[in-house]
């Protein structure tokens, strides 16, 4: 879609024309939210900040997925494999080696990088369902290297504790503390995924997704590229495995299994393939409705009685599945999508055509 | 390397390669017909295990019976997930149609669940497990001949799952709706221009995917017991289908062959690391494959341009 600027609003330099944040009001509408984000332990329940949490380490593992899928166009069911590799690298370093968490959360997410070099190795001769089928195996093998390699280290299938992170002689060991963690990192990956897909890299990216055979007659390495998406997703999605192991304080091979890659494949439609926004709406909306879903399990234990145990574990697949296929049919290009038809709409009011 | 016990291992692998191979021709109808690969056949193998328990076990009809009702049952799913799901799907980029058959896989898997719950259930009996058949082979190792014991209904669920295989290849190789189902893999809108009627040509598809899918399901509940983990087998027919080729139906059952094979050297090994490898060999035999033959050993080799 054409940029659409509201009437009246020029740019007169290229600085101006780049900007993503146009307007003071915007900068401190931003400002204020990321204060109001920051600030939620005091005004919110424990477990509406635990929530956050758990949607913003979503949000950085879709976002490693959008340069990889929605970028690349290179379709992974490997991205949990990833963060169980930064998680463990991480708890390892810290409890293991003692390092301090702030040097072990980059190393990790960079150990989880290589591993996702290594995965991406087929990259380059196989694509489409083959590709999946290849990530998939890194789905396979990983856990399978945590259960039974260095039994003494990894402690097999049993898995191992992991410490909560200090930070400046603070333990982080309840989610109001951990919150300004994760947030901080959120931040980062938000302007590094931003920054990357507008640059000479993302465009490379961009030509590989809509056509590889093109986009190497070009003069793109398809080679470099395309393991380069892999790093920067793998790194993503150590990032995301750290933060979320050291929240839990436990990990094994099944914290995060090939359901959760499928989730974050979906939560990546939901939002919109290949925009920046995508993976945020993606991974609010995705969170929020598989919350929602645990919450209808009361009302469902009554309808089937006879499965009470398991209605409300159901009810998590089940919501999700219905609706990224609904979203498939309907709207294949995610919410960031809508919201940018919203936006259109609405600038152009009264008038209802582009 | 326990040289006594490696015949028998090898043996067993092959036989319980059989369900798995025909899962894996399940996959490779839908890919032939439709050029879909669907990740949500684990779940239709699961769903058809578990309305044949239901039948025969919850309303106490014959197990025969239960399993023509069944297969019945996932025809009609097969259908039905091809109008609502795929048909709207069609010419849609490949990462919309993966991505719908995996949200297809958590939904009947959260149905599943949510209809029959997750416990371990016993499955009626097929074959009886007591006295297995035992070969006498003419190998000798220390002076004694190699015995082979082989329990009956893994040789049974071997011999069902090579009758299914045998009948949907030749049905694809000889009958009319087979050419076309290859026809219309080829190209959908060439297809159609040629009058070959694709919509009815996937729904049939999916109808015998489901109606394979159930077969096996049913002969892997009979030797493995029925619980939510046997969508999960279905994991291992993946590599299968890579190894044999996407498109090839001969390719499915030597590409099950050669992974049961495998596996069942390398769970014969005394050393506890080679066979702690015994789960993800598939997955290993699949990345090499990947890495050196993409289009597999039977597959076909496409040449794209721009």
């Amino acid at each position: 879609m054409a940029v659409l600027r509201p009437a009246g609003e020029f740019d007169v330099s290229y600085a101006r024309d780049m900007a993503t944040i146009r307007r003071p009001w915007q900068w401190a509408l931003l400002f204020g939210f990321i204060v109001a984000l920051y600030t939620l332990p005091l005004y919110a329940s424990q477990s509406t900040v635990a929530l956050v949490n758990r949607i913003c380490i979503s949000i950085i593992a879709v976002q490693g997925l959008n340069l990889l899928t929605g970028l690349t166009g290179q379709i992974s069911l490997g991205q949990a494999a990833f963060m169980t590799s930064g998680g463990y690298i991480s708890a390892l370093l810290v409890s293991r080696m003692g390092w301090p968490f702030l040097a072990a959360l980059p190393a990790a997410a960079l150990g989880a990088g290589v591993v996702g070099l290594i995965f991406g190795l087929p990259s380059l001769r196989v694509k489409g369902f083959y590709l999946v089928m290849a990530t998939l195996a890194a789905q396979f093998i990983i856990p399978w290297f945590t259960r039974n390699a260095f039994p003494e280290v990894l402690n097999g299938a049993q898995g191992i504790t992991v410490p909560p992170p200090i930070l400046f002689g603070v333990t982080l060991n309840e989610p109001g503390r951990y919150l300004g963690l994760t947030l901080s990192v959120l931040i980062v990956t938000t302007l590094v995924a931003h920054n990357v897909s507008r640059s000479r890299l993302g465009r490379a990216f961009v030509s590989i997704r809509d056509n590889d055979l093109a986009a190497e007659l070009l003069g793109i390495n398809l080679f470099k590229y395309k393991l380069q998406a892999f790093f920067l997703a793998a790194v993503y999605a150590g990032a995301a495995g750290v933060l979320s192991a050291h929240n839990l304080r436990h990990l094994n091979s099944e914290t995060f299994n090939l359901t959760d890659s499928i989730f974050l494949l979906g939560m990546l439609v939901v939002g919109g393939l290949g925009t920046n926004l995508g993976p945020i709406f993606g991974g609010i909306v995705v969170e929020l409705l598989t919350e929602g879903a645990t919450l209808f399990g009361p009302f469902l234990i009554s309808l089937f009685p006879a499965t009470a145990a398991s209605a409300g574990q159901a009810m998590r697949p089940l919501f999700f599945g219905t609706t990224l296929m609904l979203f498939l049919i309907f709207e294949p290009r995610g919410l960031a999508h809508r919201w940018q038809l919203f936006k259109a709409g609405w600038r152009l009011r009264p008038f209802s055509h582009l | 390397m326990n040289w006594q016990l490696l015949p028998q291992f090898a043996v067993s692998g092959l036989l319980a390669a059989g369900p798995i191979a025909l899962t894996a021709l399940g996959l490779v109808l839908i890919f032939k017909s439709s050029y879909i690969f669907n990740f949500a056949h684990g779940q239709l193998l699961l769903l058809g295990a578990l309305i044949t328990w239901w039948f025969s076990v919850e309303r106490g009809l014959p197990l025969w019976l239960s399993i023509g009702l069944a297969v019945v049952l996932a025809a009609l799913l097969g259908l039905l997930i091809e109008r609502l799901a795929l048909r709207p799907m069609t010419g849609q980029p490949l990462l919309s149609i993966i991505l719908m058959t995996l949200g297809l896989s958590q939904a009947l898997q959260g149905l599943a669940l949510l209809l029959f719950g997750g416990a371990q259930r016993n499955f009626p009996q097929m074959f009886s497990a007591a006295n297995p058949y035992k070969i006498v082979t003419p190998l000798i190792y220390n002076d004694k001949p190699i015995t082979l014991i082989l329990k009956q209904n893994l040789v049974w669920s071997f011999g069902v799952a090579m009758l299914g295989v045998i009948l949907i290849g030749a049905f694809f190789q000889f009958t009319r709706t087979g050419l076309a189902m290859r026809g219309a893999s080829e190209d959908h809108e060439l297809a159609q221009s040629l009058g070959l009627r694709i919509h009815r040509i996937f729904g049939l598809s999916w109808a015998l995917a489901g109606m394979a899918a159930t077969t096996a399901g049913v002969l892997l509940a009979t030797s493995s017991g029925l619980d939510l983990s046997l969508a999960v087998v279905v994991l291992a027919a993946f590599p299968v289908v890579l190894l044999g080729g996407l498109e090839s139906i001969p390719g499915a059952i030597v590409g099950g062959l050669i992974i049961g094979l495998a596996q069942g050297i390398v769970s014969a090994s005394k050393v506890q690391w080679v066979r702690g490898t015994t789960e993800i060999m598939p997955y290993v035999v699949l990345l090499i494959v990947l890495l050196i033959r993409p289009e597999g050993l039977f597959g076909q080799k496409r040449i794209e341009r721009i």
